[in-house]
């Protein structure tokens, strides 16, 4: 809503010193949003005055055509000389009348005017347009021609207003009726302790039986429907400067004088109005709901196929009108326009004034089912006072018979749906223990009272809400309305006092440490959006009937390459990973935790659950049960040196160990045993695949994969050669975290080192031996490490070497040689009968 | 070690005799001047100090001496011995501090060569802000919680009494979830907000409920300098006996304090929202200028663009209409909820001029940010 101080201040007689600043800040401690205050005419000044145009001359030796004009500017250049302009625009004539700015003038973007040379003549002056006034658009393009009416040599600043503040307020859905110049007076009234002249206080005529006969077969979609007949218009009569001025300023375009009437009241009272021309309305007018596949033409040209929702404006022939939304082409007004024949200027002489009321959740449905947002509708959605309309109907027939030079009919048709005024029951201290504030009784009534409301009663008061005010239904509403008039700047700060609390959960912290472990190893958070199309899951080469391929999809994806929600990081993380190599960074370790999603496992849609009581468990497990299953997933990304090369020698390139070593550390935080086996899995080498498991419940679960992707994947997305990758299922590896800890008994006697080389088949797992070399050395083993692996010709074809040195250790005596060596035979043996292992040189 | 001799031995006796030790000290102590450094000393250390040294064979034999003379040649061969360790101290300590002076310097690197083997990683400054908000409020004894971005429409909207006709569950804002059969009323959307999880909070608990709900989000608006689909909030909300506007005020100062200094505060506009009733807009005075910008054109702010304050997000008193859907009797129970955008905050906290900045993992935009904002 753009509200001009100007206009305002016709309603609120605020201190003359008052700028638009000071106004938006007390609007704002009020609760009215007001996001700018523009100033009009910001670098405008004078002399600009009214001119008649006394001569043309058209000098046609240049490029384009151009005017020299003769203007009488009266004695406003003190000469009393008409003033030549030279002017390349050529919508006036002779007589008009129209601004000018006179040399010394500036106009706004620091346009000086000043007496030049040019087109071989002398220009005195400008004749000004729209535009170079800063007054936006009006509809005409070119020259503004004033009404004949206005004198010449008369200030042309004050007599379009173009010295002017005007308030941009972005109005709240609750607090429709701030729509309005007469709603955003109130509060301005209200915020300053100053009287109100409400616009809407008129005398209106009682209904008859003789208006224009009206027929509201839904009651409940419009309870109220007040029409009022004017005749004998003036075609030809033209909107006022100061009524065009005022719709231009609050952001309207002025089209014609009865169109400009209806809007400017709707401004002014909130109350949308509608104006047919009552030649081409058919019988009476009726109110119903659509039929379902009816048609109508709405003034915006669209043919719209009607839903058996909407509420529609009728005539005997049917819709002539989206009620609340738009009127209907049939029915409009017609512009002032010469009779082809006669040369007589025609357009509407008589018209029928619509101030009705109609059902917000009607008109919102409507206006959204068409796409249709008018600034009827806009008001209509957030609540219309119902009691406006007759006044509304009166002001628009007061301007049309003062400006149009019409007749007001003296019938008059008011039907009223019977309605209880609204009340609220409050405790009278409510808003002081809603705000932590003591105001007391007697400053909660008079805020209320100020609202609009009138209050009865001593400790529980009884609330009636004004007319205009839909939003207050319960106590909080009004304890809202006695707080921020009483200033939210007012409220003291207080500190509550929550239960002690227990820090976050084992889940969070793990979390947190998933994400520190990964940076700390030198790989760089990148979250990326979960949308991702079906393409990238080929380029993946995930398999046919992998789970990973069913895909949550979205109704209305912002884009339709990409419709679906991620089930695997992948395809963001080597987003992020090829977007930085193009960006030339090019040792890249990246990670991601998030969600990923797959389909619910039941085709249930989820419930819709009433609000008035708490669902019970079993709805809301319905509730759960239709959601997408939404794991946490963690995954990392390489490419490029883990570990670059420089004077202290060389690097390594990253490879599928350490992805594989990703893994292992993001489930040594969760305290988690990660088991690595030999994998198989689309997006990955199948040479260089692992396979992640843990063991949850007894059973070892599949919680991922790491290693070197694919070359057939890396070439598809465009990937770094040899770029590795790792991804499992955090919540997976989390369940599968250890307890608390035991801490280890820390043995003082002294270790004993046996190294082993064993000799195996190439394709026996590393991890096989030393898993079968931990069983057989018993308990005695402190630690084993893997120290070299080695093939050659000595060893024979498909053969390696694993080296391993094994620590042995007792709590309780110094272990003889005996026994470390007895023990390390005993893990040889129980190697060679689980992976056929051979004691190297044995 | 030999036993003790009864017979007489004229060889053994020989090693005894006085100027065979004093030989046997000269030979020591010029060996060990003549070491040039610790190496060559640490060997003659062995040579004439070891076990194997002349002067130890030599103490070996005192014992098969006659009780007469063991006397005096024990004296004889400890005096050596004490002349030779002192001397081996002090040459010790003269060649180590000649290596001091010379080999030390020797040794010396050029230590302002890089060592980037591993470049530093870092966390998204987006997760690490805002865990740093979470921790505010864990100090002060809320929980953390969570749920699930796609999310049921009822605790999305209807629970938060947004009807089915308000505007913002438009395909215009919120992003709906097709159901497992393709149909486009499954009831899910990916969540506009956190405050679902408020909800959840809020059947899970009995009150006092205090908690502080941080998480991604979705609208459906396209990617650009000041706008992202995808983004991240921190909701609160307190639930219990006798909250009011005042807490929720103060809760709010406390929070600019911990986060941007002393001093900080917030300022309460009256605005709707459905969830919240009375409502407000937050704003926190600009940490930058702390207000000394406006109206000062020399000094203009361009963190709160000369305002004075910057606006932080929504807040308000939980809807009565909420704690019913929730079962909490609201003539009991009052509460209090805020929540803003940590992509809003990040930007004004660090300059960041750009959204995409945050979201295109560029790592050269990340790495500064380290582990901790």
């Amino acid at each position: 809503m753009r509200v001009p101080l100007s206009w305002l201040r016709e309603y609120v007689d605020l201190p003359a010193t008052e700028t638009g600043r000071d106004v938006q800040a007390k609007l704002i401690a009020a609760g009215l949003e007001v996001e700018a205050v523009e100033q009009l005419g910001a670098g405008l000044t004078g002399p600009l005055v009214v001119g008649r145009v006394a001569a043309i001359e058209e000098l046609t030796e240049f490029k384009k055509p151009i005017r020299h004009c003769l203007v009488d500017v009266g004695q406003a250049n003190t000469t009393g000389e008409p003033q030549e302009i030279i002017c390349g625009a050529r919508n006036f004539a002779v007589g008009d009348k129209v601004v000018v700015a006179l040399p010394g003038a500036v106009l706004p973007g620091d346009f000086r005017i000043a007496e030049r040379k040019t087109y071989g003549r002398m220009s005195r002056g400008m004749i000004c347009s729209t535009d170079e006034l800063g007054m936006g658009d009006d509809g005409t393009k070119g020259i503004i021609v004033l009404p004949p009416e206005h004198e010449t040599g008369i200030d042309a600043i004050e007599l379009l207003g173009l010295y002017d503040e005007v308030l941009d307020i972005a109005v709240t859905p609750d607090r429709g009726y701030c729509l309005s110049l007469r709603g955003v007076a109130r509060e301005t009234a209200t915020a300053y302790g100053l009287p109100l002249r409400d616009p809407a206080l008129l005398d209106v005529p009682g209904p008859n039986a003789y208006g224009y006969p009206v027929k509201v077969s839904d009651p409940i979609g419009c309870d109220r429907f007040t029409a009022r007949t004017v005749t004998g218009l003036d075609p030809e009569a033209r909107s006022p400067i100061w009524l065009r001025r005022r719709l231009q300023k609050a952001g309207m375009r002025p089209i014609s004088l009865a169109v400009d009437i209806t809007n400017y009241v709707m401004l002014e009272l909130g109350q949308p109005l509608h104006a047919y021309d009552r030649t081409r309305v058919e019988g009476p007018i009726g109110v119903r709901r659509a039929e379902a596949g009816e048609k109508l033409t709405t003034l915006d040209g669209v043919v719209r196929t009607l839903d058996a929702q909407d509420l529609v404006i009728t005539d005997d022939r049917g819709p002539i009108g989206l009620a609340g939304v738009m009127g209907g082409a049939d029915t409009e007004i017609a512009d002032a326009a010469p009779d082809p024949e006669t040369g007589a200027i025609r357009g509407t002489t008589e018209v029928v004034i619509e101030a009705a009321h109609f059902d917000p959740v009607a008109i919102a449905r409507t206006a959204r089912r068409h796409k249709l947002s008018s600034e009827a509708s806009k008001r209509f959605e957030r609540g219309v006072d119902p009691q406006a309309g007759a006044a509304a109907a009166q002001r628009t027939v007061d301007l049309l018979v003062l400006l149009a030079g019409g007749t007001a009919e003296a019938g008059v048709t008011h039907i009223v749906s019977p309605s209880a005024p609204r009340t609220v029951s409050m405790a009278a201290d409510h808003p002081d223990r809603v705000a932590g504030v003591e105001y007391g009784r007697e400053t909660v009534v008079r805020r209320l009272q100020e609202v609009g409301c009138d209050v009865y009663g001593q400790d529980e008061l009884v609330v009636t809400v004004p007319s205009w005010r839909p939003d207050l239904t319960a106590p909080n509403d009004l304890a809202e309305e006695v707080i921020r008039l009483e200033g939210y700047e007012n409220l003291p700060a207080t500190l509550p006092r929550p239960p002690a609390g227990r820090g976050l959960t084992g889940r969070q912290r793990l979390h947190r440490r998933v994400g520190r472990a990964l940076a700390g190893a030198g790989y760089v958070e990148a979250p990326n959006y979960p949308f991702i199309g079906a393409r990238v899951l080929d380029q993946l080469d995930l398999p046919a009937d992998d789970p990973a391929r069913r895909l949550v999809t979205l109704v209305n994806p912002l884009s339709d390459e990409e419709p679906s929600l991620r089930s695997t990081l992948l395809p963001g993380l080597l987003g992020a990973l090829r977007r930085n190599t193009g960006r030339g960074s090019h040792d890249l370790a990246l990670f991601e935790t998030g969600l990923v999603f797959h389909p619910a496992a039941e085709r249930a849609a989820a419930l819709s659950l009433p609000v008035d009581r708490r669902p019970t468990d079993a709805e809301i497990a319905v509730l759960d049960a239709a959601l997408p299953v939404q794991p946490r997933h963690a995954a990392v990304v390489l490419a490029g040196a883990r570990e670059r090369s420089g004077w202290w020698g060389g690097g390594h390139p990253a490879n599928w160990a350490d992805a594989i070593e990703a893994a292992r550390l993001v489930a040594r935080e969760s305290g988690a045993e990660l088991a690595v086996d030999q994998g198989r899995y689309g997006p990955w080498h199948p040479g260089r695949c692992a396979e992640l498991s843990v063991v949850l419940d007894g059973v070892k679960t599949p919680v991922g994969h790491a290693g070197e992707l694919h070359p057939r994947v890396v070439k598809a997305l465009g990937l770094p050669e040899r770029t590795c990758a790792m991804e499992l299922n955090l919540d997976l590896v989390e369940r599968a975290g250890e307890g608390e800890l035991t801490a280890p008994r820390i043995s003082a006697f002294p270790v004993a080192t046996q190294d082993v080389a064993l000799v195996v088949d190439a394709g026996v797992p590393a991890a096989a031996v030393e898993h079968a070399l931990t069983l057989g050395a018993g308990e005695l083993l402190e630690s084993i490490r893997l120290f070299d692996t080695f093939t050659g010709e000595q060893l024979g074809e498909g053969k390696k070497s694993l080296a391993y040195a094994l620590r042995f250790r007792a709590a309780d005596r110094t272990l003889t040689v005996e026994e470390a060596s007895a023990a390390r035979d005993a893990a040889v043996a129980h190697a060679t009968e689980r992976t056929g292992a051979v004691l190297r040189g044995a | 070690m030999s036993a003790p001799n009864k017979s007489y031995d004229p060889v053994e006796v020989e090693a005894l005799k006085p100027e065979e030790i004093e030989r046997m000290r000269d030979e020591a102590l010029a060996a060990f001047a003549a070491a040039g450094d610790l190496d060559a000393l640490a060997a003659e250390k062995v040579a004439h100090t070891g076990g194997a040294s002349p002067l130890a064979l030599a103490n070996r034999e005192i014992g098969a001496l006659p009780p007469q003379a063991k006397a005096q040649a024990g004296k004889r061969v400890g005096q050596a011995r004490g002349a030779v360790s002192k001397a081996l101290a002090a040459r010790q300590s003269e060649l180590e501090a000649e290596r001091d002076a010379r080999v030390l310097v020797e040794e010396a690197v050029d230590v302002t060569l890089p060592y980037d083997r591993i470049q530093a990683g870092a966390r998204h400054p987006l997760t690490t802000l805002s865990e740093r908000i979470e921790d505010v409020f864990v100090a002060m004894g809320y929980e953390v919680a969570e749920g699930p971005e796609a999310e049921a429409e009822w605790f999305n909207f209807d629970a938060l009494n947004i009807g089915p006709d308000h505007p913002a569950r438009g395909e215009a804002d919120t992003f709906f979830v097709a159901g497992p059969d393709g149909t486009a009323d499954s009831g899910v959307v990916l969540r506009t907000h956190t405050s679902p999880v408020q909800i959840r909070s809020l059947l899970d608990r009995e009150p006092p409920v205090y908690v502080i709900c941080p998480g991604r989000v979705y609208r459906t608006d396209e990617l650009d300098a000041t706008h992202t689909p995808v983004f991240h909030q921190v909701e609160l909300l307190a639930v219990d006996e006798g909250l009011t506007m005042a807490d929720l005020k103060g809760t709010l100062d406390h929070m600019v304090q911990a986060l941007f200094g002393e001093g900080m505060t917030t300022r309460l506009r009256p605005n709707f929202f459905p969830f919240t009733e009375p409502s407000a807009e937050m704003d926190m005075v600009c940490y930058v200028c702390r207000g000394a910008s406006v109206g000062n054109p020399d000094r203009p702010c361009r963190t709160c663009s000369s305002e004075g304050w910057i606006e932080l997000g929504g807040c308000g008193m939980v809807n009565p209409k909420v704690l019913v859907a929730c079962g909490v009797d609201p003539s009991k129970y009052s509460g209090f909820a805020f929540g803003f955008g940590i992509e809003r905050m990040l930007m004004f906290r660090h300059n960041v001029e750009d959204m995409r900045d945050m979201v295109e993992g560029d790592v050269r935009f990340t790495r500064p940010f380290g582990m901790e904002i």
